[in-house]
């Protein structure tokens, strides 16, 4: 335990005297909001890490461009450094900051191996209401192979905790950074507009980053949008899927080009497509710019928005086959739930807190 | 004994040698780059730059107002006190404006000027990213054209016979091994000699030692020494060059911009003894910053210090190194092992000497001292609010000027007039052939890019005429 504070706080000193460098040097302040925001700065708190943090894409930009980079004994490395300082914060002000710092330790592992738990339970629980009936035919019938009962029941519970434990996480970091600024909605929407165009992912005049090597593309960005809407699409299908099914009374399946259809059926794609590209990226990446610590958070997120993606697209497509179908539907909802449970502790967590970072940096930038 | 063998032979790695290489492939050259330093280190003291200056007739998207070839040509000629070759310096001058439309072309990119940047907007064209970024664009369309990098090679000597480079010897520095290597025509583009602390010792004497280098450590000044062996035009003192104070805490070599103390015209500045020398306030810092190195230099131990109080602190930059704070002049002066009763003294002298005036940072305001043996004439305010600051300063090397006469088509000159017609030169090791004192901000980057393109295109002209 001791030794993991000191740790933190060498990861804290290493960061501040790479911004006191780059403060005191400025010739990155055109590429994106981190140098004007450390630019506004005599000095760097704590809290100031954390802001000019998560304000990072960590691409590698200004790294390639830094005349104190490695090997020079300086030691600037602003998205390895960044990276780490972000994956402290993802831990730091969770609720529930125990099950944060297990998760970020073992990322990877860790939510895989509650993925195939829950799996088991559910297998468990299906054999437990079928082992005495022979083969029957579920017709596509997702609530004959788990009950709807437990379905919706443990997706509310779950989701409920979830929002909530996402919505404190945020105001925790978010009331961290801010100091005397007042809240104004035309900065609220400017930051949530840049994080959801990834502004500063696009480099100097949308010219792309340097990432994953040092040639300019737009490539991570097209990605991560991808993969963003993809998911987003797919909630969207999710939530009409209930509204069609409790308010409207038709239940699943739905035709082809029916609304929820047409969010899933997309958003899979996408979502497939963009975290695939986002996985491909990251193998690639200059191994000078990773960040060790939230390498594995990193990995552990891209995996399981895949296997939910994928897992939805092949329930989709055999729909019609028994035995595909029971093993799927039960495989696809515990992928859904292991990325649910997970969500306030991993790499979810990032576009909330680049969102809370981005409402500060339009604040700041409104009252200069 | 191999033999390396290629239409132009490049040696150095910066700015001037990157475009003069591209320059000769786009004419259709072979061309080959040896850097001395590893891939990490590449690009001599352009790494650490970040503009040239430029003049215009009109604002372009880089550079706000006009700045006329006149006006540049008086900036130049004021720092360098008259000191300057005007014909160089104007032909220099007038070429600006392609070169930043040149590099723009070669994939660097330029930033309208933002903060802490000296109020260049004007004359000075920003790098995106700073020299290594402009660096890192000029390697990548270099490879990408087929020039062949070696690093770790270093030129240790050359040969020239009459008025032709017969070859050079070339170190490897991975191997170990020396070998001569052989060109229809070489450019030489490696820097000056301000990495090579016997040469400047040579030159400084003793002083020497506490002089911090600003830039790389890998410009030694070998195609310099060998130039003077081979009968080259020398031109320049080895003692004069780009000098400024520094952070004294600065590391020996590569501390680059970061090193920069900009609260000198906020405060005073006393030596080792306590005692002020020179007027702080004579003119704004980015004029007069190039001055200071030298006075630093003179002074007991090479060493000053620069001392405010908490009035200005938001008045200038941040730097690298937190200043040493003291909550009275007599713990200042222990923390900086000064005279207590002198230190004291000074101060005092000095803030009963000062006029009350308009303090204004951004104008020559009317603040000044009256009746002082060196009086400080602009934004003289007392020092007396503490906590007091204070900034140690050492004199820092940018570049040495001693340099190598070369035409305006940058052929080097011999001693006895004879033009090398195969070997050329750009850059810091002929920019004596325009500075010889003073230095104005930027102007190195386009003295290396003007001329680096001109050794690029002449090496390639001369060539083809010879039918090769």
């Amino acid at each position: 335990m001791e030794a993991n504070i000191q740790n933190e706080q060498e990861i804290y000193e290493l960061a501040k005297q790479s911004c006191t460098i780059c403060n005191s040097c400025r010739y990155c302040e055109g590429f994106c909001a981190v140098f004007p925001a450390m630019e506004s700065r005599r000095d760097f708190k704590y809290q100031d890490i954390d802001y000019l943090a998560n304000l990072c894409h960590q691409c590698g930009e200004c790294f390639y461009a830094c005349q104190y980079a490695p090997p020079h004994e300086f030691n600037v490395n602003i998205p390895s450094q960044f990276g780490d300082i972000r994956a402290i914060t993802y831990e730091k002000f969770a609720f529930g900051a125990k099950f944060g710092k297990f998760f970020n330790k073992n990322g990877f592992f860790a939510s895989s191996v509650l993925m195939l738990c829950i799996f088991v339970l559910f297998l468990l629980v299906f054999y437990w209401n079928h082992w005495n009936l022979s083969r029957i035919s579920y017709k596509g019938n997702f609530y004959e192979v788990l009950p709807y009962e437990v379905m919706v029941g443990v997706f509310s519970v779950v989701g409920i905790l979830v929002l909530g434990s996402i919505a404190i996480g945020f105001m925790n970091f978010f009331s961290s950074l801010k100091e005397k600024e007042k809240i104004n909605l035309i900065c609220v929407f400017q930051g949530i507009f840049d994080a959801l165009s990834l502004k500063y992912l696009g480099g100097y005049h949308h010219e792309g980053c340097t990432y994953s090597q040092n040639s300019r593309s737009n490539t991570r960005k097209y990605f991560h949008h991808f993969a963003f809407y993809g998911f987003l699409f797919c909630f969207v299908a999710t939530c009409l899927g209930g509204f069609y099914d409790h308010f409207l009374h038709q239940s699943a399946p739905y035709a082809f080009l029916s609304a929820p259809k047409l969010f899933g059926t997309f958003g899979g794609i996408f979502l497939c497509i963009g975290t695939l590209g986002l996985f491909v990226l990251k193998l690639k990446m200059d191994k000078r710019l990773k960040s060790l610590k939230s390498m594995g958070m990193d990995y552990a997120f891209i995996f399981s928005l895949f296997i939910v993606s994928l897992s939805g697209l092949c329930l989709m497509l055999l729909r019609k086959n028994d035995g595909a179908m029971v093993f799927l539907v039960l495989f696809h909802l515990s992928a859904v739930l292991a990325l649910f449970l997970i969500m306030p502790y991993g790499k979810f967590i990032h576009g909330f807190y680049r969102i809370a970072a981005l409402i500060k940096y339009a604040l700041e930038t409104k009252k200069s | 004994m191999e033999d390396f063998s290629c239409d132009v032979l490049i040696i150095g790695g910066g700015n001037a040698a990157l475009c003069a290489a591209l320059c000769a492939r786009e004419n259709h050259q072979n061309v080959i780059v040896l850097e001395t330093s590893p891939k990490d280190w590449r690009g001599g003291n352009s790494q650490h730059t970040r503009n040239l200056r430029s003049m215009h007739i009109q604002p372009t998207d880089v550079l706000s107002d006009s700045y006329s070839e006149d006006e540049f040509w008086e900036d130049v000629w004021r720092v360098s006190g008259g000191e300057t070759n005007e014909e160089y310096a104007r032909f220099v001058i007038s070429q600006t404006p392609q070169i930043i439309q040149w590099a723009k072309s070669h994939g660097v990119r330029f930033q309208p000027s933002l903060g802490g940047t000296l109020q260049l907007g004007r004359t000075n064209a920003f790098f995106l990213g700073g020299g290594k970024a402009l660096l890192n664009a000029y390697y990548k369309r270099a490879e990408q054209l087929g020039i062949k990098i070696f690093y770790e090679h270093e030129a240790i000597d050359l040969h020239i016979q009459e008025d032709e480079c017969k070859y050079i010897l070339v170190k490897d520095k991975i191997v170990n091994k020396v070998s001569q290597w052989r060109a229809k025509t070489y450019i030489v583009a490696s820097g000056g000699f301000e990495s090579n602390l016997d040469w400047l010792k040579e030159a400084w004497g003793q002083k020497a030692d506490n002089f911090l280098i600003r830039g790389t450590k890998y410009n030694q000044g070998l195609m310099l020494k060998a130039l003077i062996k081979e009968g080259a035009k020398i031109l320049g003192s080895p003692t004069q060059g780009h000098m400024v104070a520094i952070d004294a805490r600065a590391p020996k070599y590569d501390g680059g911009i970061v090193s920069r103390v900009d609260c000198v015209s906020l405060g005073i500045v006393v030596n080792k003894n306590a005692k002020r020398f020179y007027d702080e306030g004579e003119d704004f810092w980015p004029k007069r910053y190039a001055i200071w190195g030298r006075l630093v230099a003179n002074q007991p131990e090479e060493i000053a210090y620069s001392i405010t109080d908490s009035k200005v602190l938001d008045k200038y930059m941040p730097s690298l190194f937190p200043p040493i704070i003291a909550e009275s002049i007599s713990d200042l002066a222990k923390k900086l092992k000064l005279d207590e009763i002198i230190l004291k003294q000074t101060l005092n002298d000095y803030n009963q000497k000062v006029v009350a005036g308009n303090f204004n940072h951004t104008i020559l305001d009317d603040c000044k001292t009256k009746g002082l043996e060196i009086e400080k004439t602009h934004w003289a305010q007392k020092i007396d609010t503490p906590p007091f600051y204070c900034y140690p300063l050492r004199p820092g090397i940018t570049f040495t000027y001693l340099g190598v006469g070369v035409t305006k088509q940058a052929e080097v000159i011999k001693q006895n007039g004879e033009v090398c017609k195969n070997l050329f030169a750009a850059g810091e090791i002929m920019a004596g052939n325009i500075l010889s004192k003073g230095y104005v901000a930027g102007f190195g980057m386009s003295i290396g890019s003007v001329f680096g393109r001109i050794a690029g295109i002449s090496a390639a002209n001369f060539n083809t005429k010879r039918g090769w």
